[in-house]
């Protein structure tokens, strides 16, 4: 299991620490896709990222909590063991990519390094390898997609490209972020469902970071909604869908347009979410929410409702509910 | 019905390869693309990346030279006008694009942004006087005039694009092209967009053509749809025969490649049918991806029916 424990992160805004992700928790399980799901600026690609110890580098700093792999704590490993863990146990497929493929190196080249990183391999074992991925992820004439530059290959062909660089080594969890968004409708269609596909057959954890309810219906099992920083419900997708607990979440399904009526207006959420620094006192929603009172704007609801696997951080849950 | 805008039989190609080709042949764009919007009408154009659809708006706006064929402002054939005849009728029709942000300068403040097209159309204007203008342009947006004086860097992705559309309405076009508008912003921010756009629609009678993606924000906002698959309109009608009764087998498989709304959705969910990328050369381009494809479609010239699809054997 891949576990975050009451984890917070603070970024570097113009040379201050400021705190983005607040005290979330999530637990992604072998066989198992997990939708992690929010708007622009909410903080879910940070905590994604946060996963495989990324973006440390960038000013991302751990404030408080911890990231465990099988118990194990990932900020308990050196350098050395973390690199093999990255790629090894636990992969990551990005929303961009052409950014996330060297456009120097042949298609080949790269898959190959990836495998003989983490796999002790020589060459042509690696090659061989190298050709059973990419027909595992759909590709025909893999043999000859080999030679092939990034360039010259369509959005759909990079992202199976990615995803068989993420599979090299035989992961047991994949983050992906956002991993059909640049892509056409019926292309992404067919990357749902090779994800999907590899995720049965190899019994992966998949943690999926999305804006898009419509991705969250198709492909996952649990979801966890972020917001400003925090998790204010999750649970299991049916459940999700059918007794939508927080305001936010109730708010956020309602404006999607394939639920709405045309020609009538549309449900919105006035205002905006608040950036890291910006966040209110209490409830971090309350200043965009129609049930907010006074005990909201002082309070924040811990976890104020659950029913063992469904958890929401409402003060009025209860009333949502009706 | 007053028809606001037209194309008849558009054509556009562009020259092969890039910089390191030979020449030869140019990869065509758009081929006999035909379509009216009548005032106060929304005509969605649909497609997914290299349908055209960009380039089709960019010719209907003049911002592309037509190789061939019509377009009309107000019955006024514009095609073959200069650039200085252009200027003087394009208060007829203005565009707002996926990006706000990039199409801002981001050195002007948002009024002087916002006001450039008043250069243009309404030279004697005072600078109080442009002010004015701005302010209530951004109001019927809106956005207070508190923001006037900042710049594009200081405003959320929804605001930029409610300046887009300020911007675009503040010469009092009766024509706006809308190039994924929403696209790029969060479902929240995109409804608001949305709503803006409709209750701007009904308030002034303006006309949309409106350029998209995403089956879902189409199926809220068009009134008629235009799908557009390698360069071609396959299939036209009302938004409601579109999603409902749709004949060409891309129309469907697009539709088939809407997200779902519901988990229980899964048991009918299904893979859009035919090979994943490609595009035939000659008769019918979507050939090589369709399920019904035969022999006749291979020498098939593509032209929309009577009952708006362009396709031998379509879907019933």
């Amino acid at each position: 299991m891949l576990e975050l424990s009451d984890l917070s992160l603070s970024v570097s805004i113009q040379g201050t620490a400021v705190e983005a992700v607040s005290g979330v928790s999530l637990k992604l399980e072998a066989g198992t896709v997990l939708g992690l799901v929010g708007e622009s600026g909410c903080g879910k690609s940070l905590t994604a990222q946060a996963m495989l110890r990324l973006g440390e580098h960038q000013g991302v700093t751990k404030t408080r909590g911890d990231i465990l792999l099988d118990g194990q704590s990932l900020f308990a490993l050196d350098d050395e063991a973390l690199r093999r863990i990255r790629g090894g146990r636990l992969a990551m497929v990005f929303q961009e990519p052409m950014t996330a493929l060297n456009p120097v190196f042949s298609v080949g080249s790269q898959l190959i390094e990836v495998i003989r990183l983490h796999l002790d391999m020589d060459k042509q074992q690696a090659r061989a390898r190298a050709v059973g991925l990419l027909q595992d992820v759909g590709m025909q004439d893999a043999e000859q997609l080999l030679s092939q530059y990034p360039d010259a290959l369509s959005g759909g062909m990079r992202q199976r490209v990615l995803i068989a660089m993420a599979m090299a080594a035989d992961p047991d969890y994949i983050i992906a972020d956002e991993p059909t968004t640049a892509l056409d409708v019926s292309v992404q269609k067919r990357i749902i469902a090779l994800l999907l596909n590899l995720q049965k057959k190899r019994n992966l954890g998949l943690l999926l970071v999305t804006h898009d309810f419509g991705l969250v219906a198709e492909m996952c099992d649990e979801v966890a909604v972020m917001y400003a920083g925090q998790i204010v419900e999750a649970g299991p997708v049916k459940d999700i869908f059918d007794h939508p607990a927080h305001p936010y979440t109730r708010a956020l399904m309602g404006c999607r347009p394939e639920v709405s009526d045309p020609g009538r207006l549309m449900p919105v959420i006035g205002g905006q979410v608040p950036p890291p620094g910006r966040w209110p006192a209490g409830c971090h929603f309350a200043p965009r929410c129609a049930l907010a009172d006074d005990a909201c704007k002082a309070n924040v609801a811990a976890d104020a409702w659950a029913d063992g696997v469904h958890i929401a951080r409402c003060l009025h849950v209860r009333e949502v509910a009706q | 019905m007053t028809t606001v805008l037209a194309a008849r039989n558009l054509h556009k190609s562009f020259a092969a390869g890039g910089m390191f080709s030979a020449g030869g042949a140019g990869k065509k764009a758009v081929v006999d693309a035909s379509f009216e919007l009548a005032a106060g009408e929304t005509l969605a154009i649909v497609g997914e990346s290299g349908s055209g659809k960009s380039t089709t708006a960019r010719m209907a706006m003049r911002l592309l030279p037509i190789d061939s064929g019509e377009m009309l402002w107000n019955d006024e054939d514009v095609s073959t006008l200069s650039a200085h005849a252009l200027r003087s009728r394009r208060h007829h029709i203005q565009m707002v694009f996926q990006d706000p942000f990039a199409s801002l300068n981001p050195r002007m403040k948002i009024w002087e942004s916002v006001a450039e097209g008043l250069r243009v159309h309404h030279k004697g204007l005072t600078r109080a006087q442009r002010r004015q203008r701005v302010a209530e342009t951004l109001a019927l947006c809106g956005l207070d005039d508190s923001g006037m004086d900042r710049y594009p860097h200081q405003f959320s992705g929804g605001q930029r694009q409610r300046i887009g559309i300020a911007r675009a309405l503040i010469v009092e076009p009766k024509v706006l092209v809308l190039d994924e508008p929403v696209s790029a912003l969060d479902v929240s921010v995109q409804a608001q967009i949305l709503n803006l756009l409709n209750q701007l629609q009904r308030e002034r009678g303006l006309s949309y053509l409106f350029i998209s993606h995403d089956l879902s924000v189409v199926r809220h906002i068009a009134d008629r749809v235009a799908v557009m698959f390698a360069g071609r309109i396959v299939e036209t009608g009302t938004a409601e025969a579109v999603f409902h009764r749709c004949r060409h087998p891309y129309t469907q498989a697009l539709l088939d490649a809407r997200p779902i709304s519901h988990p229980d959705e899964r048991i009918h969910n299904r893979l859009p049918m035919g090979a994943d990328e490609g595009v035939a050369e000659s008769g019918c381009p979507f050939q090589p991806r369709c399920p019904f494809a035969q022999a006749d479609c291979a020498s098939f010239d593509c032209r929309l029916n009577a009952q708006g699809f362009a396709c031998l054997h379509p879907c019933s």
